[in-house]
């Protein structure tokens, strides 16, 4: 229900980051959302497309991965991960573990942009890549 | 042209974030326990609040309430009636709170006649618009989310909207004087919000004859000594 608003957000972050870039046209944006977000894959994805509409992202691919949850168990001590959201027992002992380490996530993990040559040859591109943030340390339990 | 990938990681709803982290700063600042009430429309959330905040009101207590509706302010004046202030907000049609809302709505609260300051309040309530999927998104900056579930609407609501019931820090099971007609299992209901939220502490109440409550406010007086110190 909500998913026109989290697109507007989107829209709104990564225009003032595709700001930096002059004359660079924005291809795809990556997000990551987390199962246990309560974000829909298909309605952002139709929503994008109203939302991109005569701004400078209008025809960019919206790329939505998937965040399954991770629990820890304070049980046994294990990481692991949890199909589905209907229970969040340990796999590994089948003890209930409250501590979530990852599936909650709502988050815009990347944009590819085209850029024109001649900039890059100015001197004037930033670097080729530009964090604005630490990568979260789960982040490599994603999965596409 | 030469492809490049952007790294950005931000939250989506960064914006929202920051202004709950604010909002969270001026809540401990003021010394007042924030509790965000979230359930379907129809639970009860109206008659639990109006309840918990007369109870609240008789023993001393400096309680306050913001009630998130999309249109009407049917709840605020239903809610007066405790002898609280309260304050309706209208969302006109967007289907949750979030932290842009409360803000504006607590300058202008603190800023008219008989207006309310946070640090004149024990406790803030905020009753959130009906609706057990986008709640769950934006942070208020409260202390305690409270996910309610009437025993009219059947015991698989935790397993079928988990998003709201894991990230609550309490639960309410409301009209539990009607629990028995309506044939609701009440073991399987607490199984269920104990699988998607483990160790929640759980309160089965009810607005009509009060059951339930005392141990509500006890809980509530809990919290609120355990911020003070």
């Amino acid at each position: 229900m909500h998913e026109l608003s989290i697109v507007e957000s989107v829209v709104d972050a990564v225009t003032e980051t595709a700001a930096k870039y002059p004359g660079a046209t924005v291809k795809s944006v990556k997000l990551r959302v987390g199962v246990l977000a309560s974000v829909v894959k298909e309605s952002l994805e139709f929503c994008w497309e109203l939302a991109t509409v005569g701004t400078p992202l209008a025809g960019a691919a919206l790329v939505v991965n998937s965040v399954p949850i991770v629990v820890h168990c304070a049980a046994c001590g294990h990481d692991s991960e949890i199909e589905g959201v209907q229970s969040l027992r340990c796999p590994n002992c089948g003890e209930l573990a409250a501590d979530l380490r990852q599936g909650r996530e709502l988050e815009i993990e990347s944009i590819e942009i085209d850029e024109p040559e001649e900039q890059q040859v100015s001197g004037l591109a930033s670097p080729r890549v530009c964090p604005e943030r630490p990568t979260p340390v789960n982040s490599s339990q994603e999965t596409k | 042209m030469t492809t490049r990938i952007v790294e950005l990681r931000r939250g989506i709803l960064k914006k929202n974030d920051e202004l709950a982290a604010a909002l969270r700063e001026r809540y401990r600042r003021a010394g007042v326990l924030v509790l965000n009430l979230v359930s379907s429309p129809g639970t009860g959330k109206t008659a639990f609040l109006e309840l918990t905040l007369r109870r609240l009101t008789q023993a001393g207590a400096r309680a306050a309430a913001l009630v998130g509706d999309l249109e009407t302010d049917n709840d605020a004046r239903r809610l007066a009636a405790s002898g609280a202030p309260v304050r309706q907000i209208n969302t006109h049609g967007i289907c949750h709170l979030d932290a842009e809302m409360i803000a504006k709505h607590l300058d202008e609260w603190a800023c008219v006649e008989n207006g309310v300051k946070l640090d004149g309040l024990d406790y803030l309530f905020i009753e959130n618009v009906g609706n057990l999927v986008c709640p769950s998104s934006y942070d208020l900056g409260e202390k305690i989310r409270v996910a309610l579930l009437s025993v009219t609407e059947g015991e698989d609501k935790p397993l079928k909207y988990p998003t709201l019931f894991n990230s609550a820090d309490a639960a309410a099971i409301t009209k539990i004087d009607i629990a028995e007609p309506c044939g609701f299992d009440r073991e399987l209901a607490l199984h269920n919000i104990n699988e998607i939220r483990p160790g929640i502490r759980v309160f089965e109440t009810s607005a009509k004859t009060g059951a339930g409550v005392d141990e509500w406010l006890a809980y509530l007086g809990e919290r609120k000594a355990a911020i003070s110190c």
